[in-house]
Protein backbone atom coordinates (compact mmCIF):
# COMPACT_ATOMS: atom_id res chain seq x y z
CA UNK A 1 0.00 0.00 0.00
CA UNK A 2 3.10 2.24 0.10
CA UNK A 3 1.98 3.43 -3.37
CA UNK A 4 -0.73 5.10 -2.02
CA UNK A 5 0.81 7.41 0.26
CA UNK A 6 3.85 7.64 -2.61
CA UNK A 7 2.39 11.29 -4.21
CA UNK A 8 2.49 12.66 -0.86
CA UNK A 9 6.15 12.80 -0.58
CA UNK A 10 6.00 16.20 -2.06
CA UNK A 11 5.09 18.97 -0.43
CA UNK A 12 2.21 20.15 -3.16
CA UNK A 13 0.56 17.03 -3.13
CA UNK A 14 0.46 17.00 0.95
CA UNK A 15 -1.06 20.49 0.43
CA UNK A 16 -3.38 19.58 -2.54
CA UNK A 17 -4.47 16.75 -0.08
CA UNK A 18 -5.74 19.09 2.55
CA UNK A 19 -7.80 20.68 -0.03
CA UNK A 20 -9.36 18.17 -1.35
CA UNK A 21 -10.87 17.03 1.80
CA UNK A 22 -11.68 20.35 2.96
CA UNK A 23 -13.54 21.10 -0.36
CA UNK A 24 -14.96 18.54 -1.34
CA UNK A 25 -16.52 17.35 1.94
CA UNK A 26 -17.65 21.17 2.42
CA UNK A 27 -19.41 21.05 -1.07
CA UNK A 28 -20.32 17.58 -0.39
CA UNK A 29 -22.66 18.77 2.74
CA UNK A 30 -23.88 22.08 1.10
CA UNK A 31 -24.70 19.82 -1.82
CA UNK A 32 -27.35 18.07 -0.26
CA UNK A 33 -29.38 21.28 0.50
CA UNK A 34 -28.59 22.11 -2.95
CA UNK A 35 -30.34 19.16 -4.56
CA UNK A 36 -33.01 19.06 -2.35
CA UNK A 37 -33.96 22.54 -3.28
CA UNK A 38 -33.43 22.57 -6.98
CA UNK A 39 -30.85 24.58 -6.98
CA UNK A 40 -28.44 22.76 -9.35
CA UNK A 41 -28.60 24.69 -12.24
CA UNK A 42 -29.29 27.92 -10.40
CA UNK A 43 -25.64 26.79 -8.87
CA UNK A 44 -24.09 26.05 -12.21
CA UNK A 45 -25.60 29.82 -13.50
CA UNK A 46 -23.44 31.03 -10.20
CA UNK A 47 -20.65 29.55 -11.02
CA UNK A 48 -20.40 30.74 -14.52
CA UNK A 49 -21.54 34.37 -13.55
CA UNK A 50 -18.63 33.95 -11.19
CA UNK A 51 -15.97 34.83 -14.20
CA UNK A 52 -16.39 38.73 -15.21
CA UNK A 53 -15.91 39.43 -11.10
CA UNK A 54 -12.89 37.33 -11.43
CA UNK A 55 -11.86 38.98 -14.87
CA UNK A 56 -12.01 42.64 -13.01
CA UNK A 57 -10.19 41.74 -9.65
CA UNK A 58 -7.27 40.23 -11.77
CA UNK A 59 -7.33 43.41 -13.64
CA UNK A 60 -7.52 45.59 -10.73
CA UNK A 61 -5.65 44.17 -8.12
CA UNK A 62 -3.81 40.98 -9.90
CA UNK A 63 -4.25 37.83 -8.45
CA UNK A 64 -4.98 38.07 -5.17
CA UNK A 65 -7.12 35.13 -3.21
CA UNK A 66 -8.58 37.78 -1.82
CA UNK A 67 -9.39 40.32 -4.21
CA UNK A 68 -10.98 37.17 -6.49
CA UNK A 69 -13.00 35.88 -3.96
CA UNK A 70 -14.50 39.44 -3.18
CA UNK A 71 -15.07 39.82 -7.32
CA UNK A 72 -16.53 36.61 -7.50
CA UNK A 73 -18.67 36.51 -4.78
CA UNK A 74 -19.81 39.99 -6.37
CA UNK A 75 -20.73 39.08 -9.59
CA UNK A 76 -22.53 35.69 -8.77
CA UNK A 77 -24.56 37.86 -6.08
CA UNK A 78 -25.07 40.73 -8.70
CA UNK A 79 -26.42 38.02 -11.28
CA UNK A 80 -28.64 35.93 -8.83
CA UNK A 81 -30.03 39.36 -7.60
CA UNK A 82 -30.73 40.57 -10.92
CA UNK A 83 -32.14 37.33 -12.14
CA UNK A 84 -34.26 37.44 -8.98
CA UNK A 85 -35.16 41.35 -9.60
CA UNK A 86 -36.09 40.66 -13.31
CA UNK A 87 -38.13 37.84 -12.91
CA UNK A 88 -40.25 39.08 -10.11
CA UNK A 89 -40.91 42.14 -11.72
CA UNK A 90 -41.70 41.07 -15.58
CA UNK A 91 -43.05 37.98 -17.07
CA UNK A 92 -39.92 36.42 -17.76
CA UNK A 93 -39.52 32.93 -15.20
CA UNK A 94 -36.77 32.61 -12.57
CA UNK A 95 -34.88 30.32 -14.46
CA UNK A 96 -34.59 32.13 -17.70
CA UNK A 97 -33.55 35.51 -15.71
CA UNK A 98 -30.52 34.00 -14.38
CA UNK A 99 -29.88 32.16 -17.53
CA UNK A 100 -29.80 35.50 -19.75
CA UNK A 101 -27.76 37.12 -16.77
CA UNK A 102 -25.26 34.46 -15.94
CA UNK A 103 -24.22 33.85 -19.91
CA UNK A 104 -24.11 37.34 -20.32
CA UNK A 105 -21.83 38.04 -17.49
CA UNK A 106 -20.21 34.62 -19.15
CA UNK A 107 -19.32 36.28 -22.35
CA UNK A 108 -18.26 39.66 -20.19
CA UNK A 109 -15.86 37.41 -18.22
CA UNK A 110 -13.87 36.28 -21.46
CA UNK A 111 -14.06 39.20 -23.16
CA UNK A 112 -12.93 41.55 -19.71
CA UNK A 113 -10.16 38.79 -19.04
CA UNK A 114 -8.00 39.41 -22.34
CA UNK A 115 -7.71 43.13 -20.36
CA UNK A 116 -6.01 41.94 -17.20
CA UNK A 117 -3.00 43.46 -16.15
CA UNK A 118 -1.19 39.86 -15.39
CA UNK A 119 -1.09 37.23 -18.09
CA UNK A 120 -3.44 34.55 -16.77
CA UNK A 121 -5.09 31.53 -19.22
CA UNK A 122 -8.80 31.66 -19.35
CA UNK A 123 -7.92 27.67 -19.30
CA UNK A 124 -6.80 28.21 -15.27
CA UNK A 125 -10.21 29.91 -13.94
CA UNK A 126 -12.03 27.47 -16.20
CA UNK A 127 -10.53 23.89 -14.98
CA UNK A 128 -8.35 25.18 -12.16
CA UNK A 129 -5.19 22.93 -10.58
CA UNK A 130 -5.14 21.63 -7.42
CA UNK A 131 -1.62 20.92 -7.91
CA UNK A 132 -0.74 24.53 -7.54
CA UNK A 133 -3.01 25.63 -4.74
CA UNK A 134 -1.21 28.26 -2.63
CA UNK A 135 -1.43 28.99 1.26
CA UNK A 136 -3.68 31.69 1.10
CA UNK A 137 -6.18 29.70 -1.09
CA UNK A 138 -5.93 26.80 1.91
CA UNK A 139 -6.75 29.34 4.19
CA UNK A 140 -9.59 30.63 2.14
CA UNK A 141 -10.66 27.41 1.92
CA UNK A 142 -10.59 26.76 5.48
CA UNK A 143 -12.52 29.88 6.12
CA UNK A 144 -15.01 29.55 4.14
CA UNK A 145 -15.24 25.37 5.03
CA UNK A 146 -15.75 26.49 8.70
CA UNK A 147 -18.85 29.22 7.84
CA UNK A 148 -20.40 26.92 5.79
CA UNK A 149 -20.61 23.96 7.60
CA UNK A 150 -21.29 26.01 10.76
CA UNK A 151 -23.99 28.07 9.24
CA UNK A 152 -25.93 24.80 7.79
CA UNK A 153 -25.65 22.58 11.15
CA UNK A 154 -26.87 25.69 13.47
CA UNK A 155 -29.54 26.03 10.49
CA UNK A 156 -30.50 22.64 9.65
CA UNK A 157 -34.09 22.56 11.23
CA UNK A 158 -35.77 26.00 10.16
CA UNK A 159 -33.51 24.89 6.87
CA UNK A 160 -35.75 21.51 6.83
CA UNK A 161 -38.49 22.83 6.89
CA UNK A 162 -38.20 25.63 4.42
CA UNK A 163 -36.50 23.39 1.63
CA UNK A 164 -39.72 20.61 2.77
CA UNK A 165 -42.29 22.87 2.03
CA UNK A 166 -42.01 26.74 2.48
CA UNK A 167 -45.62 27.27 3.26
CA UNK A 168 -45.91 25.17 6.11
CA UNK A 169 -42.52 26.87 7.13
CA UNK A 170 -43.72 30.38 6.94
CA UNK A 171 -46.84 29.61 9.34
CA UNK A 172 -44.32 28.53 11.75
CA UNK A 173 -42.54 31.94 11.57
CA UNK A 174 -39.45 31.24 9.15
CA UNK A 175 -37.98 33.79 7.13
CA UNK A 176 -37.74 31.48 4.15
CA UNK A 177 -36.74 33.89 1.91
CA UNK A 178 -34.14 34.93 4.48
CA UNK A 179 -32.93 31.13 4.49
CA UNK A 180 -32.58 30.24 0.74
CA UNK A 181 -30.69 33.91 0.23
CA UNK A 182 -28.46 32.64 3.04
CA UNK A 183 -28.41 29.22 1.14
CA UNK A 184 -26.97 30.99 -2.18
CA UNK A 185 -24.59 32.77 -0.45
CA UNK A 186 -23.38 30.08 1.03
CA UNK A 187 -23.44 28.09 -2.60
CA UNK A 188 -21.23 31.03 -3.99
CA UNK A 189 -18.61 31.22 -1.33
CA UNK A 190 -18.26 27.84 -1.83
CA UNK A 191 -17.93 27.98 -5.53
CA UNK A 192 -15.11 30.19 -4.82
CA UNK A 193 -13.29 27.90 -2.62
CA UNK A 194 -13.80 25.02 -5.25
CA UNK A 195 -12.35 27.42 -7.82
CA UNK A 196 -8.78 27.06 -7.44
CA UNK A 197 -9.41 22.72 -7.28
CA UNK A 198 -11.64 22.06 -10.55
CA UNK A 199 -12.27 25.89 -11.92
CA UNK A 200 -15.42 27.24 -13.17
CA UNK A 201 -16.92 24.94 -15.16
CA UNK A 202 -16.30 21.76 -12.98
CA UNK A 203 -17.12 23.12 -9.43
CA UNK A 204 -20.93 22.25 -10.35
CA UNK A 205 -19.49 18.52 -9.96
CA UNK A 206 -18.35 18.93 -6.75
CA UNK A 207 -21.67 20.62 -5.31
CA UNK A 208 -24.49 18.35 -6.97
CA UNK A 209 -22.97 14.66 -7.46
CA UNK A 210 -22.50 13.63 -3.84
CA UNK A 211 -25.79 14.65 -2.67
CA UNK A 212 -27.19 13.38 -5.97
CA UNK A 213 -25.30 10.23 -5.01
CA UNK A 214 -27.23 9.52 -2.08
CA UNK A 215 -30.09 10.93 -2.52
CA UNK A 216 -30.47 7.38 -5.12
CA UNK A 217 -28.97 5.58 -1.94
CA UNK A 218 -31.03 6.26 0.65
CA UNK A 219 -34.12 8.70 2.12
CA UNK A 220 -33.00 10.45 5.05
CA UNK A 221 -31.72 13.81 4.48
CA UNK A 222 -29.03 14.04 7.31
CA UNK A 223 -27.18 10.67 5.50
CA UNK A 224 -27.46 13.21 2.63
CA UNK A 225 -25.04 16.24 4.10
CA UNK A 226 -23.01 14.25 6.15
CA UNK A 227 -22.61 11.34 3.69
CA UNK A 228 -22.22 13.37 0.83
CA UNK A 229 -19.50 15.69 2.77
CA UNK A 230 -17.97 11.99 3.54
CA UNK A 231 -17.96 11.14 -0.46
CA UNK A 232 -17.03 14.41 -1.45
CA UNK A 233 -14.17 14.40 0.51
CA UNK A 234 -12.82 10.62 -0.72
CA UNK A 235 -13.85 11.29 -4.27
CA UNK A 236 -11.48 14.47 -3.97
CA UNK A 237 -8.20 12.18 -2.82
CA UNK A 238 -9.12 9.43 -4.86
CA UNK A 239 -9.09 11.64 -7.61
CA UNK A 240 -6.34 13.00 -6.63
CA UNK A 241 -4.13 9.89 -6.73
CA UNK A 242 -5.92 8.91 -9.95
CA UNK A 243 -4.20 11.95 -11.84
CA UNK A 244 -1.19 11.79 -9.61
CA UNK A 245 -0.61 8.00 -11.47
CA UNK A 246 -2.80 8.52 -14.79
CA UNK A 247 -1.42 12.26 -15.50
CA UNK A 248 -4.37 13.18 -16.00
CA UNK A 249 -5.73 17.34 -14.62
CA UNK A 250 -7.01 16.86 -11.19
CA UNK A 251 -10.01 18.31 -11.59
CA UNK A 252 -11.29 16.39 -14.21
CA UNK A 253 -9.83 13.30 -12.69
CA UNK A 254 -12.09 14.16 -9.38
CA UNK A 255 -15.20 14.52 -10.96
CA UNK A 256 -14.70 11.36 -12.99
CA UNK A 257 -14.50 9.56 -9.85
CA UNK A 258 -17.69 11.45 -8.79
CA UNK A 259 -19.51 10.89 -11.89
CA UNK A 260 -18.51 7.09 -12.01
CA UNK A 261 -19.98 6.67 -8.33
CA UNK A 262 -23.48 8.88 -9.34
CA UNK A 263 -24.32 6.41 -12.07
CA UNK A 264 -23.14 3.23 -10.04
CA UNK A 265 -26.19 4.50 -7.81
CA UNK A 266 -28.57 4.99 -10.40
CA UNK A 267 -27.70 1.77 -11.63
CA UNK A 268 -27.24 -0.64 -8.47
CA UNK A 269 -28.59 1.09 -5.93
CA UNK A 270 -30.65 -1.14 -3.79
CA UNK A 271 -33.71 0.77 -3.45
CA UNK A 272 -33.77 3.55 -6.13
CA UNK A 273 -31.18 1.99 -8.71
CA UNK A 274 -32.78 0.52 -11.94
CA UNK A 275 -31.71 -2.75 -11.84
CA UNK A 276 -32.78 -3.29 -8.47
CA UNK A 277 -36.08 -1.89 -9.77
CA UNK A 278 -36.15 -3.74 -13.07
CA UNK A 279 -36.11 -6.89 -11.24
CA UNK A 280 -38.39 -6.49 -8.38
CA UNK A 281 -40.96 -5.68 -11.26
CA UNK A 282 -40.71 -9.30 -12.87
CA UNK A 283 -40.70 -10.72 -9.72
CA UNK A 284 -44.19 -9.12 -8.35
CA UNK A 285 -45.35 -10.07 -11.86
CA UNK A 286 -44.96 -13.86 -11.34
CA UNK A 287 -46.96 -13.35 -7.83
CA UNK A 288 -49.24 -12.12 -9.57
CA UNK A 289 -49.20 -14.74 -11.96
CA UNK A 290 -49.97 -17.53 -9.77
CA UNK A 291 -52.40 -15.79 -7.89
CA UNK A 292 -54.02 -16.26 -11.24
CA UNK A 293 -53.35 -19.70 -11.83
CA UNK B 1 -57.09 22.91 25.97
CA UNK B 2 -60.64 24.60 25.33
CA UNK B 3 -61.05 28.00 23.80
CA UNK B 4 -62.69 30.18 20.95
CA UNK B 5 -60.58 31.70 18.10
CA UNK B 6 -62.59 34.57 16.97
CA UNK B 7 -62.34 35.71 13.75
CA UNK B 8 -63.69 39.60 13.62
CA UNK B 9 -64.46 41.53 10.33
CA UNK B 10 -62.06 39.99 8.27
CA UNK B 11 -60.94 41.08 4.84
CA UNK B 12 -57.83 39.67 2.71
CA UNK B 13 -57.48 40.75 -0.73
CA UNK B 14 -55.37 39.70 -3.62
CA UNK B 15 -54.14 42.97 -5.56
CA UNK B 16 -56.61 44.97 -3.67
CA UNK B 17 -59.56 43.09 -5.01
CA UNK B 18 -60.99 41.41 -1.54
CA UNK B 19 -61.51 37.60 -1.59
CA UNK B 20 -62.95 37.13 1.63
CA UNK B 21 -65.21 40.15 2.95
CA UNK B 22 -65.95 41.63 5.88
CA UNK B 23 -65.92 38.04 7.95
CA UNK B 24 -67.54 37.84 11.51
CA UNK B 25 -67.50 34.24 12.91
CA UNK B 26 -66.54 32.48 16.56
CA UNK B 27 -65.17 29.11 16.42
CA UNK B 28 -64.96 26.64 19.33
CA UNK B 29 -62.04 24.08 20.40
CA UNK B 30 -63.38 20.46 20.13
CA UNK B 31 -65.34 20.95 16.69
CA UNK B 32 -64.74 20.00 13.01
CA UNK B 33 -65.85 22.67 10.89
CA UNK B 34 -66.36 22.39 7.66
CA UNK B 35 -65.37 25.51 4.90
CA UNK B 36 -68.00 24.73 2.16
CA UNK B 37 -68.38 27.21 -1.13
CA UNK B 38 -68.34 27.28 -4.74
CA UNK B 39 -65.18 27.46 -6.49
CA UNK B 40 -63.12 31.04 -5.95
CA UNK B 41 -65.74 31.22 -3.12
CA UNK B 42 -61.97 31.85 -0.70
CA UNK B 43 -61.66 29.22 0.98
CA UNK B 44 -57.90 28.73 0.35
CA UNK B 45 -57.90 32.50 0.91
CA UNK B 46 -59.62 32.06 4.26
CA UNK B 47 -57.20 29.25 5.56
CA UNK B 48 -54.16 30.74 4.02
CA UNK B 49 -55.31 33.86 5.92
CA UNK B 50 -55.35 31.89 9.60
CA UNK B 51 -52.40 30.90 8.83
CA UNK B 52 -50.49 34.23 8.17
CA UNK B 53 -49.36 33.35 4.53
CA UNK B 54 -51.37 35.91 3.25
CA UNK B 55 -51.56 39.52 4.58
CA UNK B 56 -54.96 40.62 6.27
CA UNK B 57 -56.73 43.76 4.71
CA UNK B 58 -59.30 44.27 7.94
CA UNK B 59 -59.91 43.39 11.10
CA UNK B 60 -58.17 40.50 13.70
CA UNK B 61 -58.09 36.73 14.42
CA UNK B 62 -57.30 36.06 18.29
CA UNK B 63 -57.19 32.70 20.16
CA UNK B 64 -58.56 33.02 23.74
CA UNK B 65 -57.94 36.12 23.50
CA UNK B 66 -53.86 35.99 21.92
CA UNK B 67 -53.43 37.06 18.57
CA UNK B 68 -53.00 33.53 16.49
CA UNK B 69 -49.22 35.15 14.90
CA UNK B 70 -48.24 32.60 18.07
CA UNK B 71 -47.34 30.71 15.40
CA UNK B 72 -46.84 27.30 16.66
CA UNK B 73 -50.52 26.90 18.40
CA UNK B 74 -51.85 26.91 14.47
CA UNK B 75 -51.05 23.99 11.86
CA UNK B 76 -51.40 24.90 8.03
CA UNK B 77 -51.77 21.41 5.74
CA UNK B 78 -50.99 22.44 2.09
CA UNK B 79 -53.25 21.04 -0.84
CA UNK B 80 -51.37 17.82 -1.84
CA UNK B 81 -50.02 19.32 -5.53
CA UNK B 82 -47.64 21.56 -3.31
CA UNK B 83 -45.89 18.87 -1.58
CA UNK B 84 -42.45 17.31 -2.80
CA UNK B 85 -42.93 13.66 -2.24
CA UNK B 86 -39.74 12.54 -3.00
CA UNK B 87 -38.01 14.40 0.11
CA UNK B 88 -35.93 11.90 1.97
CA UNK B 89 -37.75 11.69 5.00
CA UNK B 90 -39.81 9.18 6.82
CA UNK B 91 -43.14 9.35 8.32
CA UNK B 92 -41.40 9.62 11.71
CA UNK B 93 -38.78 11.86 10.44
CA UNK B 94 -41.82 14.12 9.29
CA UNK B 95 -43.58 13.88 12.73
CA UNK B 96 -40.17 14.96 14.06
CA UNK B 97 -40.14 18.13 12.16
CA UNK B 98 -43.22 19.11 14.33
CA UNK B 99 -41.04 19.42 17.30
CA UNK B 100 -38.83 21.70 15.56
CA UNK B 101 -40.91 24.71 16.60
CA UNK B 102 -40.82 23.72 20.04
CA UNK B 103 -37.55 22.90 20.44
CA UNK B 104 -35.52 25.98 18.45
CA UNK B 105 -32.65 25.33 16.98
CA UNK B 106 -30.51 23.50 19.34
CA UNK B 107 -32.33 21.33 21.95
CA UNK B 108 -31.88 18.28 21.56
CA UNK B 109 -34.82 15.54 21.47
CA UNK B 110 -35.62 14.62 24.65
CA UNK B 111 -37.87 11.53 25.98
CA UNK B 112 -41.26 14.05 26.13
CA UNK B 113 -40.60 14.58 22.82
CA UNK B 114 -39.90 11.22 21.60
CA UNK B 115 -43.65 10.35 23.82
CA UNK B 116 -45.27 12.74 21.56
CA UNK B 117 -43.91 11.91 18.24
CA UNK B 118 -44.97 8.19 19.52
CA UNK B 119 -48.62 9.48 20.31
CA UNK B 120 -48.81 11.68 17.09
CA UNK B 121 -48.00 8.64 14.65
CA UNK B 122 -50.78 6.70 16.98
CA UNK B 123 -53.22 9.41 16.43
CA UNK B 124 -53.10 9.39 12.51
CA UNK B 125 -52.89 5.44 12.83
CA UNK B 126 -49.33 5.03 11.34
CA UNK B 127 -47.31 3.42 13.99
CA UNK B 128 -46.95 0.31 11.42
CA UNK B 129 -45.84 2.86 8.23
CA UNK B 130 -43.41 5.11 10.79
CA UNK B 131 -39.85 4.09 8.86
CA UNK B 132 -41.93 4.47 5.36
CA UNK B 133 -40.79 7.16 3.02
CA UNK B 134 -43.25 9.40 2.04
CA UNK B 135 -44.05 8.35 -1.15
CA UNK B 136 -44.08 4.99 -0.07
CA UNK B 137 -47.93 6.02 1.12
CA UNK B 138 -51.07 5.91 0.12
CA UNK B 139 -52.75 8.93 -0.96
CA UNK B 140 -54.50 8.99 2.44
CA UNK B 141 -51.70 7.84 4.33
CA UNK B 142 -49.80 10.77 3.31
CA UNK B 143 -52.47 13.51 4.42
CA UNK B 144 -52.56 11.60 7.47
CA UNK B 145 -48.99 11.89 7.92
CA UNK B 146 -49.36 15.60 7.73
CA UNK B 147 -52.04 15.43 10.81
CA UNK B 148 -49.07 13.58 12.73
CA UNK B 149 -47.03 16.16 12.32
CA UNK B 150 -49.41 18.50 13.18
CA UNK B 151 -49.90 16.82 16.73
CA UNK B 152 -45.92 16.54 17.17
CA UNK B 153 -45.99 20.43 16.93
CA UNK B 154 -48.72 19.94 19.93
CA UNK B 155 -51.36 22.48 17.79
CA UNK B 156 -54.54 23.41 18.67
CA UNK B 157 -55.87 24.79 15.40
CA UNK B 158 -55.43 22.82 12.02
CA UNK B 159 -55.92 24.08 9.24
CA UNK B 160 -56.25 21.59 6.47
CA UNK B 161 -56.69 22.48 2.32
CA UNK B 162 -59.01 19.95 0.66
CA UNK B 163 -57.80 17.12 2.41
CA UNK B 164 -60.58 14.99 0.76
CA UNK B 165 -59.53 16.03 -2.85
CA UNK B 166 -58.16 12.27 -4.56
CA UNK B 167 -58.93 10.17 -1.77
CA UNK B 168 -60.87 6.88 -2.21
CA UNK B 169 -63.84 5.58 0.00
CA UNK B 170 -61.81 3.86 1.93
CA UNK B 171 -59.11 6.46 2.32
CA UNK B 172 -61.70 9.17 2.95
CA UNK B 173 -62.97 7.03 5.92
CA UNK B 174 -59.72 6.29 7.66
CA UNK B 175 -58.90 10.25 7.34
CA UNK B 176 -62.52 11.47 8.95
CA UNK B 177 -61.82 8.84 11.57
CA UNK B 178 -58.61 10.62 12.19
CA UNK B 179 -59.65 13.96 12.33
CA UNK B 180 -62.39 13.02 14.71
CA UNK B 181 -59.95 11.32 16.71
CA UNK B 182 -58.17 14.98 16.71
CA UNK B 183 -61.65 16.62 17.30
CA UNK B 184 -62.67 14.72 20.21
CA UNK B 185 -59.11 15.34 21.70
CA UNK B 186 -60.56 19.21 21.79
CA UNK B 187 -58.60 20.29 18.98
CA UNK B 188 -60.58 22.84 16.04
CA UNK B 189 -60.20 21.55 12.97
CA UNK B 190 -61.08 23.79 9.81
CA UNK B 191 -61.14 21.47 6.69
CA UNK B 192 -62.39 23.06 3.45
CA UNK B 193 -64.02 20.25 1.20
CA UNK B 194 -66.36 20.79 -1.90
CA UNK B 195 -67.81 17.80 -1.75
CA UNK B 196 -71.48 18.72 -0.20
CA UNK B 197 -73.01 14.97 0.31
CA UNK B 198 -70.22 13.55 2.23
CA UNK B 199 -70.22 17.19 4.64
CA UNK B 200 -72.72 15.84 6.78
CA UNK B 201 -71.10 12.67 8.14
CA UNK B 202 -67.76 14.55 8.01
CA UNK B 203 -68.30 17.94 10.20
CA UNK B 204 -69.95 18.71 12.98
CA UNK B 205 -70.29 22.46 11.89
CA UNK B 206 -70.66 24.31 8.52
CA UNK B 207 -68.90 27.77 7.33
CA UNK B 208 -70.52 28.33 3.88
CA UNK B 209 -68.78 31.42 2.12
CA UNK B 210 -68.76 32.70 -1.40
CA UNK B 211 -66.65 35.86 -0.78
CA UNK B 212 -68.41 36.85 2.37
CA UNK B 213 -70.27 34.83 4.91
CA UNK B 214 -73.33 32.90 4.31
CA UNK B 215 -74.11 31.25 6.81
CA UNK B 216 -72.31 29.32 9.64
CA UNK B 217 -73.76 26.82 12.61
CA UNK B 218 -74.16 23.21 13.01
CA UNK B 219 -74.54 20.93 10.17
CA UNK B 220 -77.89 19.83 10.33
CA UNK B 221 -79.17 23.51 10.74
CA UNK B 222 -77.12 25.20 8.17
CA UNK B 223 -76.58 22.71 5.86
CA UNK B 224 -80.11 23.65 3.64
CA UNK B 225 -81.23 24.15 0.73
CA UNK B 226 -82.10 27.81 1.30
CA UNK B 227 -78.04 28.56 2.28
CA UNK B 228 -76.70 26.03 -0.41
CA UNK B 229 -78.64 28.19 -3.34
CA UNK B 230 -77.52 31.59 -1.80
CA UNK B 231 -73.90 30.26 -2.25
CA UNK B 232 -73.91 28.77 -5.18
CA UNK B 233 -76.69 30.40 -7.21
CA UNK B 234 -75.36 33.56 -6.96
CA UNK B 235 -72.27 34.71 -8.52
CA UNK B 236 -69.53 35.13 -6.21
CA UNK B 237 -69.35 38.50 -4.03
CA UNK B 238 -65.51 40.07 -4.97
CA UNK B 239 -66.03 43.62 -3.70
CA UNK B 240 -65.76 44.95 -7.50
CA UNK B 241 -68.50 46.46 -9.46
CA UNK B 242 -68.35 44.47 -13.30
Amino acid sequence: MSWLAGPFEYEFMRRALLACVLIGFTNGFLGAYVVLRRLALVADALSHSMLPGLALAAMLIGLNPGGLLLGGLFAAIFVALGGHVIASSSRVKDETAVAALYIFAFAMGIALIKYARVKISLEHFLFGNVLGIADTDLLTSYCISVVTLLSLVALQRPLLLALFEASVARTQGIRVGLLLGLLVILIVLAMVSSLQAVGVLLSLGLLVLPAATIYLLCDSYAAMSWGGGVIGAVSAIAGLQISFWANIPSGPAIILVLGTLFLGAYLFGPKYGITSRWLRKRHMHEESLKRWQ
Amino acid sequence: MSGRLIIEDLTVSYHRIPAVHHLDVQLASGSCIGLLGPNGAGKTTLLKALAGLLPIETGQVSFNGHPIAAARLITYVPQREVVDWDFPITVRGLAEMGRYSVLGLWKPFGARDEAIVGEALQVADLTAFANRQLKALSGGQQQRAFLARAWAQEAEIYLLDEPFGGLDKNASQAFAAAIHRLRDSGKLLIVSHHNLVDARELFDHVLILNGELVAFGPTDETLISENIDRAYSTRIFTGRKR
